[in-house]
C-alpha cells in the first residue's frame, strides 16, 4: 500500500499539495510508509484496531441486547498542522474564546451589546438556549466556558473556518488522548522523527482549570466529574478523565443538597463537593430549575450554583452563544468587546429568521447546507447537492413554520486526507476540533480531534453516522 | 469514597470470584469422570451445591445431564450465577468504576469478558480448559489487584468481596462432596479417596493438604477446609481475612459496623471448633449454618457502607 498513485480529487488536501505529491512538511513521513514492506500498513491498522477492543474503548451499539460493542473506528495516518499554521489558529482559539465569555456574561448581566444594537435583542432574548434562570449570575473569575472544543473546517482554498463552538459539554478529548498513545506505540519510529508536540499533559491543566474556577475561599476544592452514567455514549470518557485527574466520578444519585450546600453520598457520610465538571447537559442538571423529569441531575444545585457554594464547569446557560443564529454574529462580538478583527473567519451564515436572507435561502436550498439552530451531532441537517427534492420540500415547510429555529451555510468543500480504505489509500473529508481550556490563563491544546468522514464522498463526520478518528499532530517547527 | 462505588467493587470482586468457583465446580466433575468414567458421573450435585435447582429446574425439568448441566453453570443467561452472567456484571461492574481501579485491572477483565464470550458461541468447547482459562484470569486479577492498586479503601471492599464470596464457595465445594455421597457411598472407600482428591484438586489445594495430612480422607478434607488457618482457600483463613478487611475500612473511615462483631465471633467459632463438633453436627448442617451467617454479615455490610443515606 503506497501513496504513489494518490489523487486530491480537486480538493484542498492536507498531505497533498497535488497528484502524488506531498507538502514539504510531511516528506519524511510519506517516504518512511512507502518504504514499508508490503501489507505492514495494513497490519499496523489492524493491530491498532485491536488493541483499542482490548483497552475496552467502545461505545454501545443502543438496543443490542447481547451488548455488542463497537470501537469508534481510528484510521493510523495521522492528520499534520505544520507550525506555521497553528501559530495563526492558536491565537485566533484565544481571541474568539474571549469574547464568546465576554459575551455571555454581558447577556445575563447587563446585556450592553444588545442595547447597543450590535445583535439584535430578540434574536439572542428567543433563543431556547437562552436561560433565564441565569441572569444576574457572575460565576468565580467571570469565567463561564471553562472547556471547549471548537470545531474547524477548512474549504477549498484551504482557509480554516469555524464551523461551530460547542460551548456546553464538548466530547472527544479522551479519543485525543488514547489515540495518540496508540499512535505513539504503532509509529514509534515516524512519531519521533516528526516531533508533534505532546497532548498528554491535557489532564494536568483540565485539573488546574478546575481549580481555579472553586468558589472564592476554597483553596484546596473537591473537584469532581458529574455523569449521566455508564448508558451514556461519552461514558469513557468521563471516567477516563476522572481516573486521569485523579478525582471521583460522581452520577446524579450520588449527590444531594443540604443546608445550600452540594453534598456527595459517602461510605464515611456526606462530604462536600466544591467543583463539579458537569457532563450532563442544562436541561438535565436540576429538575427543580430546568426539566422536571430529569432522573440524572440533582435538585437544588442550581440555587447552589447561583449562590456561589458550588462552581459548575461549564456554567449553565453557556448554550446561549452556541446558537447557530448567534453565532453568525460572533466576529461582531470580537471587535464589540476586543476592538480586533476575527483572526479565524466564521462560514457565512444565513439567519433565516431575518426575510431577506429566508428569501435567498429558500431559492437556493439546492446548494446550501440548512441546520436547526440548537441540534449538533449532524443532527437536523439537510445538505442541499446531496438531498432529494422531497427532502428540500420538507425543510423549507419546516424553514417558513419555524424561521427562528434554521440558519443556512453555503456548502464547503471539506478538506481531504489520506485515509486507509480496505487495501488502499484514499482521500476522505476531515473536520478538526482543538480543545480550549480557560482558567488563569487560556490554553490551546497543540493537537485535537481530527474526525473523517469514511463514507465515499460523505461530508459528515459525527461518530453517529458513519465517521471515524485520526490522530492530529502539531509539528513543532 | 462513594457508596454506590464501594458497592460496585465489592460486588465485581465477588462476581468474579464467583464465576472463578463455578468454573471450579466444573471442573470437580470433569476430573471425576476423567477418574472414573463418564457412566458413573453425576451432574445434579453441582447444581443441588449452588442452591440453583428451582432456576435450572424451570428451564430444563429434571434432566440433570452433563449437556445441560454444563451449559446452566457456564453459559446460561438465565441463570444469574452462570459463569457468562457472573463476568458480564463482573465487567459492567468494572467499567464504570473504570476510575478507581486500574488501568491493568480493567483490561484484565476485559479480556475475560471477551474469552467467555468467545467460548460460549463454540459449538463444540474443551470444559477443563476453560476452566483454567478462567481461574488463570482470576489469578492474574487478583495479582494485579495486590501490586498496582493502592491498599487502601477501595481495596478493601474488593478484597472483602472476594474473600467472603470464596467463604461461601468453599462451603459449597464440601457439599458437593455431600450430595455426592449419596445415596451411601461408603466412607473413606477409594471411590470416597478419589472424589476427595478430586474436590483437593479443584480448590487448588491437594498439594497443600498433602504436605500436613498426606492421604485424601474424610475427616482431614474437612479439617482443612474448614478449619486451616492457613490454606487460602478454607472457611477460616477467609473469615479471619474478611474481618481483618473490614477493621481496616472502619479504620479508615472511623465508624462502626455490626458486621465486625459477627465476623469476629463467627473467627473464634471456627478457631475453637474441632471436627468432630462439625461431623456430629453434620457437615451439611454445619455448612447451611455457616451460609446463613456469612449472609446476615453480607446485609450489615449494606446497611453501614452502600445504602444511599438520605439527607436529614
Amino acid at each position: 500500500m503506497k501513496f504513489e498513485d494518490y489523487q486530491t480529487g480537486g480538493f484542498y488536501d492536507e498531505l497533498f499539495a497535488s497528484d502524488g505529491k506531498a507538502h514539504d512538511f510531511v516528506l519524511p513521513l510519506i517516504e518512511r510508509i512507502n518504504n514499508l514492506p508490503e501489507q505492514e500498513l495494513l497490519q499496523t491498522q489492524e493491530a491498532a484496531e485491536k488493541a483499542l477492543r482490548q483497552q475496552g474503548i467502545t461505545f454501545s451499539v443502543y438496543g443490542d441486547e447481547q451488548g455488542e460493542e463497537k470501537i469508534f473506528p481510528f484510521d493510523i495516518l495521522p492528520r499534520i498542522i505544520p507550525a506555521k499554521e497553528w501559530a495563526e489558529l492558536e491565537p485566533g482559539m484565544k481571541q474568539r474564546i474571549k469574547a464568546l465569555n465576554l459575551f455571555i456574561d454581558d447577556v445575563y448581566n447587563e446585556q450592553r451589546i444588545l442595547n447597543d444594537g450590535v445583535i439584535p435583542k430578540d434574536l439572542v432574548l428567543s433563543s431556547e438556549c437562552y436561560l433565564p434562570q441565569c441572569k444576574g449570575i457572575s460565576p468565580p473569575k467571570k469565567i463561564w466556558i471553562h472547556i471547549t472544543g471548537t470545531d474547524l473546517v477548512r474549504d477549498r482554498d484551504g482557509k480554516f473556518y469555524v464551523l461551530e463552538d460547542n460551548l456546553r459539554c464538548p466530547s472527544g478529548i479522551s479519543y485525543v488522548l488514547q489515540n495518540r498513545s496508540i499512535q505513539k506505540r504503532t509509529m514509534p519510529a515516524a512519531f519521533q522523527e516528526m516531533n508533534a508536540r505532546p497532548v498528554a499533559d491535557y489532564s494536568d491543566h483540565l485539573y488546574e482549570t478546575l481549580r481555579h474556577a472553586a468558589p472564592a475561599g476554597v483553596e484546596h476544592p473537591t473537584i469532581i466529574v458529574l455523569t449521566p452514567g455508564i448508558y451514556n455514549s461519552a461514558y469513557y470518557e468521563h471516567s477516563y478523565l476522572a481516573q486521569q485527574m485523579g478525582v471521583q466520578l460522581a452520577q446524579g444519585t450520588d449527590l444531594t443538597v443540604i443546608d445550600g450546600y452540594v453534598m456527595l453520598r459517602t461510605t464515611r457520610g456526606f462530604e462536600r463537593v466544591d467543583v463539579i465538571y458537569r457532563r450532563i447537559d442544562d436541561a438535565f442538571l436540576d429538575p427543580e430549575a430546568f426539566n422536571k423529569d430529569s432522573l440524572l441531575g440533582v435538585p437544588g444545585i442550581m440555587e447552589c450554583f447561583r449562590n456561589g457554594t458550588v462552581s459548575l464547569a461549564n456554567a449553565p446557560g453557556t448554550g446561549i452563544a452556541d446558537d447557530k443564529a448567534v453565532y453568525a454574529y460572533v466576529p461582531e462580538m470580537i471587535r464589540y468587546y476586543l476592538n480586533e478583527e476575527p483572526i479565524i473567519a466564521n462560514v457565512p451564515t444565513y439567519i433565516c429568521d431575518q426575510p431577506e436572507a429566508r428569501e435567498y435561502v429558500l431559492a437556493n436550498l439546492d446548494k446550501l447546507v440548512v441546520k436547526a439552530v440548537n441540534l449538533s451531532g449532524g443532527y437536523g441537517m439537510l445538505i442541499g447537492p446531496k438531498s432529494t427534492a422531497e427532502e428540500r420540500q420538507k425543510f423549507a415547510a419546516k424553514i417558513q413554520e419555524n424561521p427562528r429555529s434554521y440558519i443556512a451555510q453555503p456548502t464547503l468543500g471539506l478538506s481531504r486526507t489520506p485515509t486507509i480504505i480496505g487495501d488502499r489509500i484514499e482521500g476522505r473529508h476531515v473536520d478538526f476540533r482543538p480543545y480550549i481550556l480557560y482558567g488563569r490563563d487560556i490554553f490551546v491544546l497543540p493537537g485535537g480531534l481530527t474526525r473523517v468522514a469514511l463514507t465515499k464522498g460523505s461530508l459528515v463526520v459525527n461518530s453517529s453516522q458513519g465517521g471515524g478518528s485520526k490522530d492530529t499532530w502539531v509539528l513543532e517547527q | 469514597m462513594l457508596s454506590r462505588v464501594a458497592s460496585l467493587i465489592y460486588w465485581m470482586s465477588r462476581y468474579l470470584e464467583r464465576a472463578d468457583n463455578v468454573a471450579r465446580f466444573i471442573d470437580v466433575n470433569a476430573r471425576l469422570i476423567l477418574d472414573m468414567g463418564s457412566e458413573s458421573s453425576q451432574w445434579e450435585p453441582l447444581v443441588r451445591a449452588s442452591s440453583d435447582e428451582a432456576t435450572f429446574e424451570k428451564i430444563y425439568g429434571q434432566a440433570y445431564n452433563e449437556d445441560n448441566v454444563e451449559h446452566f453453570l457456564a453459559f446460561d443467561r438465565e441463570n444469574p450465577n452462570s459463569i457468562l452472567s457472573c463476568i458480564e456484571k463482573t465487567r459492567e461492574n468494572a467499567r464504570t468504576v473504570r476510575e478507581v481501579i486500574t488501568t491493568e485491572m480493567w483490561e484484565t477483565i476485559n479480556g475475560l469478558y471477551h474469552l467467555v464470550r468467545e467460548a460460549a458461541s463454540q459449538e463444540k468447547l474443551d470444559f477443563q480448559k476453560f476452566c483454567q482459562q478462567v481461574h488463570q484470569c482470576n489469578h492474574n486479577f487478583v495479582g494485579l489487584m495486590d501490586n498496582t492498586m493502592s491498599h487502601t479503601e477501595a481495596w478493601h471492599f474488593a478484597y472483602l468481596g472476594r474473600i467472603l464470596e470464596r467463604a461461601d464457595k468453599t462451603s459449597r465445594m464440601l457439599d458437593v462432596k455431600y450430595f455426592l455421597l449419596l445415596p451411601g457411598a461408603r466412607i473413606d472407600s477409594p471411590q470416597d479417596a478419589l472424589q476427595w482428591g478430586a474436590v483437593l484438586r479443584s480448590v487448588s489445594g491437594f498439594e497443600m493438604y498433602r504436605k500436613i495430612h498426606h492421604r485424601a480422607q474424610y475427616r482431614n478434607v474437612t479439617r482443612f477446609l474448614v478449619l486451616d488457618e492457613h490454606f487460602p482457600r478454607s472457611i477460616c483463613f477467609c473469615v479471619v481475612a474478611a474481618h481483618e478487611s473490614l477493621s481496616a475500612i472502619l479504620d479508615i473511615l472511623g465508624i462502626q459496623s455490626s458486621a465486625k462483631h459477627k465476623l469476629k465471633d463467627l473467627a473464634e467459632h471456627l478457631a475453637n471448633a474441632s471436627v468432630d463438633d462439625i461431623l456430629n453436627r453434620g457437615l451439611h448442617e454445619f455448612i447451611n449454618d455457616t451460609q446463613l451467617l456469612l449472609n446476615q454479615i453480607d446485609n450489615d455490610i449494606y446497611k453501614t457502607f452502600f445504602d444511599l443515606k438520605q439527607a436529614y
